[in-house]
């Protein structure tokens, strides 16, 4: 995973509550076996006026002129600030990698759908949670200002506007660690080898039960 | 005195990564289900990292999402679906993991078939890369859904680095009203809560109308939790919970079943035990619930209407209610019982188990499908549902009364098969989700219970189940 520390970029609103994980990458493109190319659909029902499946020439597609992400003046956005409960939905990390992979580095909103926050992290993309008080000017903000950006520093745990404002954000000790140093999760748990090893041959002496297969019931 | 939610989590904890008590742990995970959808991109990881799984016998596998319907004795001819099924068997295949395939008897929905095979158990902590996990905290487990990074990080470790969440007890007292199912408290605990109510928050359900419930109930309650929110939701063991596990494929037996079953009686929040928050309903306020809008909290009773956004003061409320109408095709004011509806679909991980079938089934039996219905699906969640029911003969109700009667998956509760709707269709449905495009791009649905959804597929409108005639 890349490291995360400062991130400046253009401010994109989304001024909707509950955002779900089927508007921000529909189903049909799950069936992906890959992990990358989900950016060109990121939010397609709303960002196109046609239907859209996996293999669509996307040279062909209808962009939705009204869609705010097809402004102009929000191309290369790197920061989405939107709702409450964003992410909401399935657990598919499809969600974070089309945000990604459309450019965002980071969603702001003044609450996340527990999986999809978890998820984010997982890959880099960083989500900060700020008082709805913030978010209404972050949006009017970026509504009202052409080219409004924010810098994100993840080591100060800050977000500053252009005009000097600075907004604190909180976030787990351990993931600001993980995402700072860009360090590989599975590696760090691996550490732990042994313990784990332990815990689970006491854990099959104590709940034998908790191990069985199918059709060996009792053994 | 602790909830069921620490006594779960607190025996799982491998370690510790702080001195924070709600800091975060490396938590071990007893039970992986797996399916097409969120794995390849695991497997393909764990493999380029030259990992191995941890320990294969504590996944089961299959396929669900993608699967057909309809006749699969041609297989599937999506080229894309195919590939998604046939990757899921080959990394079944290269690392000995035990998977049902499509045409296994034993294959249905991933959250039904865990249970029905006794490969949840309580105490267990199950995982899978699908946020209806929490459906099998029915059981008494702690059990939540987790994306692909972590289902690699479970294929890898058998563990998961997590963080403790608060707890939420959900106590719904009295005795339910005739009609009133488990899909129309979860319903109504959302519409009480709103769908970021449990956000950070296990959801444990009791009291007496809980304890009241079928084990199908309870897992269509614990299903929908996460549509209030909260990544897990739960209910304590008792004699339902023990009986229903009894005899299953991968359940204990002999001294073993003893032992097991002594510790399971442990799995319930101690008496006076503390909860971060409380909510409470009185069973006999539960009426029929249906959804009107794009989100799950978007809720009224059978006899209530659609609101009005003009009366909404909040302007991003106000702004998310005349979306959701717009979309929906709805006008503010209408009763709930004037929409009519072009197609039902019975089934899902929510409401696809035997139970669910028979209740369906109860209110058809002898009737015909209104003329305006152009399609109303069964979809059982199992093959060993599937057989059941026909032994009972409820195919032969459901085709007799105008239903198809299909193979089990997930089918039209997320349309990545064929089965979907089609723009500005307007469906009952016993699924989960409401949100736009979720049932095909533009179309429109209403979640209900089973029997709501069988008398709206008689009548080509909602109806009040209390007052249907059942005869």
């Amino acid at each position: 995973m890349k490291k995360f520390r400062k991130f400046k970029g253009i401010v994109a609103p989304l001024d909707r509550a509950n955002v779900d994980t089927d508007a921000i990458i529909p189903k049909q493109f799950l069936k992906s076996i890959k992990r990358s190319g989900f950016g060109q659909n990121l939010f397609d029902e709303w960002r196109y006026l046609d239907y859209g499946e996996p293999g669509k020439d996307m040279s062909l597609r209808r962009l939705n002129p009204d869609f705010i992400l097809n402004q102009p003046r929000y191309q290369g956005a790197g920061i989405l600030v939107t709702r409450d409960n964003f992410g909401c939905g399935s657990s598919r990390e499809h969600a974070p990698w089309a945000l990604q992979d459309y450019g965002f580095d980071v969603i702001i909103a003044p609450g996340f759908a527990d999986i999809f926050y978890n998820n984010c992290f997982k890959i880099g993309l960083l989500p900060i949670i700020l008082d709805t008080s913030v978010i209404d000017r972050l949006i009017g903000d970026a509504l009202a200002i052409n080219g409004y950006r924010l810098e994100v520093d993840l080591d100060a745990q800050t977000v500053t506007a252009l005009s000097g404002e600075v907004y604190r954000f909180d976030v787990d000790p351990f993931r600001r660690h993980c995402l700072l140093n860009g360090l590989d999760e599975i590696g760090l748990t691996l550490q732990h080898a042994d313990k784990i090893r332990k815990f689970e041959a006491n854990r099959r002496n104590d709940q034998p039960w908790l191990f069985l297969q199918q059709g060996r019931g009792g053994l | 005195m602790k909830t069921l939610y620490d006594k779960l989590w607190n025996d799982h904890i491998v370690h510790s990564e702080s001195d924070d008590p709600n800091g975060m742990v490396i938590l071990y995970i007893d039970r992986h289900l797996v399916h097409e959808v969120t794995s390849p991109q695991a497997f393909e990881s764990l493999k380029l990292a030259g990992r191995k799984p941890w320990r294969t016998d504590s996944i089961l596998a299959v396929a669900d999402h993608n699967v057909p319907t309809t006749d699969r004795s041609k297989g599937i001819r999506d080229p894309v679906s195919r590939l998604q099924i046939e990757t899921l068997d080959q990394n079944c295949e290269e690392f000995a993991i035990t998977e049902f395939k499509m045409n296994d008897e034993r294959q249905g929905i991933v959250h039904v078939i865990g249970p029905e095979q006794g490969a949840t158990l309580p105490g267990m902590t199950v995982v899978c890369g699908d946020s209806h996990t929490s459906t099998h905290g029915a059981f008494g487990c702690l059990a939540f859904g987790i994306g692909t990074s972590e289902v690699e990080h479970v294929l890898a470790t058998q563990c998961l680095v997590a963080r403790k969440s608060k707890t939420m007890l959900v106590r719904v007292e009295g005795d339910l009203p005739p009609g009133i199912t488990a899909k129309d408290i979860a319903l109504a605990v959302i519409g009480e809560i709103g769908t970021a109510g449990g956000t950070g928050y296990a959801i444990e359900f009791a009291g007496s109308a809980i304890r009241s419930l079928s084990m199908e109930g309870r897992m269509t309650l614990c299903n929908m939790a996460i549509e209030a929110g909260a990544r897990a939701g739960m209910v304590g063991v008792d004699e339902v919970t023990i009986s229903y596990i009894k005899g299953r494929p991968f359940a204990p037996q002999g001294d073993l079943w003893d032992r097991a079953v002594a510790r399971w009686r442990t799995l319930i929040s101690d008496e006076g035990a503390i909860f971060d928050r409380m909510v409470e309903l009185k069973a006999t306020d539960i009426k029929p619930q249906v959804t009107w809008g794009t989100s799950p909290e978007m809720v009224a009773s059978v006899d209530g209407y659609v609101p009005d956004p003009a009366e909404i003061s909040d302007p991003t409320k106000r702004n998310d209610i005349e979306h959701a109408l717009q979309y929906m095709g709805l006008k503010p004011k209408m009763p709930i019982q004037e929409i009519s509806l072009d197609k039902i679909f019975i089934g899902s991980c929510t409401n696809s188990r035997i139970e669910d079938l028979r209740a369906a089934a109860d209110v058809i039996k002898g009737k015909q499908i209104a003329p305006n219905i152009k399609l109303a699906l069964v979809v059982p969640g199992s093959g060993l549902v599937k057989s059941m029911a026909e032994k009972e003969g409820l195919d032969k109700v459901f085709l007799s009364a105008g239903f198809e009667w299909r193979e089990p998956g997930c089918s039209m509760c997320l349309a990545m098969n064929d089965d979907r709707l089609l723009p500005g269709e307007r469906c009952a449905s016993t699924s989960n989700r409401n949100f736009e495009g979720r049932q095909g791009p533009g179309g429109r649905t209403h979640l209900v219970s089973p029997a709501m959804a069988a008398a709206a597929a008689i009548a080509g409108h909602f109806v009040d189940i209390r007052s249907f005639s059942v005869k």
